[in-house]
């Protein structure tokens, strides 16, 4: 087995022996269950579980296998054996999710356990990207590297990572379950919007803590996570989460998949009752059997140590010399560029929306590329965003330049991070057996609409947000502009929301009125964003607060006034 | 009409029901079947296909004529028997 180096350089967790040997385990017993499957010896009804646990769906023209990134971080090595396999195995490309994780659209059943086989020489899988149990952790794709971070949250994820993995008790949760946390003062990681969230932050003795947020999630019946307990000491993470899934296990219904997501138990039980029997299992788990030892912590966060980061000025002269020779660079700059928390160096947003793309999708040669400029300019490790995006995350300013050439001759160098071009588009009825309409042709659509790089910026921060179908992959619901596909008698037809909000401040957005034609779809998002622009109170009002302001009349009033 | 579809159970590949009760990739070769009778043919596929491990998912659709040739009635199905629309490259419609 061609294992990374174990003691390679941090940022990436590395397996020990016993995760090794665990997936490898994993990996021939799930070869053995798809022969047994091919010979006949299991039906399908008995292989569908099994493969699910495996990450394998059925989708319209194919197998989908969806790969876990955990917490969406991973090696320039991690990303070039994802680019082999889907050249392959799959198509040439790969399409990275919302969960932060990758799925190949075109995979055979036969091929898929030496494809975990492979994926295991670098310590991946596919384990719990299906089922009803513990999803992939999502983080601040910013994480170890933002300015405003209190707290790594990749040390955490990855503690609840080697926690649920396999834990016997969540294997067979009511449904799915999907946690996010966030360690820094901005909220990169949507936390409200997910089964639990957490706010990692530090009391003022310094000792690190969290907020907990249950109950918040898109689909059918969206809602925003509501704050169970304000502070939960480090020692207590584990108890206090466990005591969560715990009360969700046994009171979470089963006879109803609609109504079986946690949100559903906190909303019908009411969050005081939900909050008092939680905390009565906190009570009874508290106690040194679930203390987590600091000294875990402090090991794992070893793993996750900075990279050798050099001691540079702040300032670059030669990015502001790159920056005035070149103003399509200085634009991706302003935009795709954050400060890191290292002076002299900056976090890179590699955009995976060119105008007229396929949000979320890169070439097995855009993989390599993005693999070998890590390796050149960020120390070797990257980051997948629960926006569709990557990230590289500790790039010294001098660099930029350099990176964002090499960046844009791929395709990869829009500068549209966070603007209208920047949209989340789910599979939808391109790919996916469940959903309603597509997606991706209308995300492409509107960003070839919004191409003009200086337009998006004459806009500003306005994410807009696609869904083919109410189980809102897409995150329609959290869209300044939210889109969800449905179908009408045959014919695709789209809602239109506005007012969604997935940061600090979460908002599920409002439909804005009956739903309109792909053909006028278009027309519609140019039409709001016009009303927005002619309404906004300076340039610096945001879509958002313009919409607060303003309210919904004069938006309705210009896609509506014909009808 | 209606004609009867299924993933490849091997590799997923989208299959349709033929002439006697073979299974062929292209929806041009696919037979039709009215709408009286495709629930009688559906399950004997489903039976026969389980039993030699062939298919998946096996399902009926409605077709109906455009232009003088059948063509599935709903967007999901055409995609199905051609690929996704957003990358001719890929599926059927690339052969």
């Amino acid at each position: 087995m061609n294992h990374i180096a174990p003691g390679a350089r941090a940022g990436i967790y590395h397996y020990d022996e016993i995760d090794r040997q665990f997936v490898a385990e994993r990996v021939e017993q799930f070869r053995k269950q798809v022969e047994r499957r091919l010979s006949g010896e299991l039906t399908e009804e008995e292989f569908k579980p099994i493969r699910l646990m495996n990450g394998l769906y059925l989708q319209l023209h194919a197998y989908m296998l969806r790969i876990a990134v955990p917490y969406g971080v991973m090696s320039a090595t991690q990303l070039r054996k994802l680019s082999a396999i889907g050249r392959k195995y799959d198509r040439g490309y790969g399409h990275f999710t919302t969960r932060q994780n990758l799925q190949y659209n075109w995979i055979k059943l036969e091929d898929t356990p030496a494809i975990l086989h492979e994926l295991a020489e670098v310590d991946m899988h596919a384990l719990q990207t299906s089922g009803n149990c513990v999803r992939n952790v999502t983080t601040d794709p910013f994480v170890g590297a933002a300015r405003d971070e209190v707290v790594d949250g990749r040390v955490y994820a990855e503690i609840l990572r080697q926690w649920t993995t396999m834990h016997p008790e969540f294997t067979y949760l009511p449904r799915k379950f999907k946690i996010a946390i966030s360690g820094a003062e901005s909220d990169r990681a949507a936390v409200r919007i997910h089964d639990v969230g957490l706010l990692a932050r530090r009391n003022e003795k310094g000792e690190p803590g969290f907020s907990f947020y249950v109950g918040g999630g898109l689909g059918r019946s969206p809602f925003v996570g509501k704050l169970v307990r304000e502070w939960v000491a480090q020692e207590d993470f584990v108890a206090y989460l466990e005591a969560i899934l715990r009360v969700y296990n046994q009171y979470g219904r089963r006879d109803n998949i609609y109504k079986a997501r946690i949100k559903i138990l906190v909303h019908e039980l009411g969050l005081e009752k939900f909050t008092q029997e939680v905390e009565e299992e906190f009570a009874r788990l508290r106690g040194p059997k679930y203390r987590l030892d600091p000294e875990v912590v402090e090991a794992i966060r070893q793993h996750f140590a900075p990279p050798p980061l050099e001691e540079l000025p702040d300032h670059s002269d030669a990015l502001e010399r790159a920056k005035a020779a070149d103003p399509a660079f200085a634009n991706w700059v302003a935009v795709n560029v954050a400060e890191h928390k290292a002076p002299g160096y900056a976090i890179a947003t590699v955009s995976l929306k060119p105008a007229g793309g396929i949000p979320g999708d890169a070439t097995c040669d855009q993989m390599d590329l993005v693999a070998d400029l890590a390796e050149r300019y960020s120390f070797g490790e990257l980051r997948v965003t629960h926006v569709q995006n990557l990230v590289l995350a500790h790039v010294k300013k001098d660099d930029l330049y350099d990176l964002w050439k090499q960046l844009d001759a791929a395709e990869l160098g829009s500068a549209n991070a966070g603007l209208i071009g920047d949209i989340i588009a789910c599979p939808g009825l391109d790919y996916c057996a469940l959903a309603n309409a597509r997606s991706i042709p209308l995300a492409q659509a509107i960003s070839a609409r919004f191409a003009d790089p200086v337009r998006q910026r004459t806009i500003g921060e306005l994410g807009i947000k696609i869904s083919g179908c109410i189980n809102a992959c897409g995150h329609h619901h959290v869209g300044a502009i939210g889109i969800l596909g449905v179908d009408k008698k045959g014919t695709e037809y789209y809602q239109i929301t506005v007012g969604g909000d997935p940061t600090l401040t979460t908002a599920i957005g409002d439909i804005l009125g009956p739903a309109v034609t792909e053909t006028e779809a278009v027309d519609a998002i140019e039409a709001i964003v016009d009303v927005y622009l002619a309404n906004r109170s300076d340039e610096g009002e945001r879509f958002i607060d313009t919409l607060r302001r303003v309210g919904h009349a004069p938006f309705k009033e210009r896609i509506y006034a014909a009808d | 009409m209606k004609a009867i579809t299924a993933n490849r159970l091997r590799d997923g590949e989208v299959v349709f029901l033929g002439k006697d009760g073979v299974w062929v990739e292209s929806f041009a070769a696919a037979a039709l079947f009215p709408r009286a009778e495709a629930d009688g043919v559906l399950a004997a596929a489903k039976e026969k296909a389980e039993r030699e491990q062939f298919g998946v998912d096996i399902y009926a659709f409605e077709v109906v004529e455009q232009d003088g040739v059948p063509v599935p009635a709903t967007m999901r199905e055409r995609i199905r028997t051609a690929g996704p629309t957003v990358r001719l490259d890929l599926g059927k419609q690339a052969a």
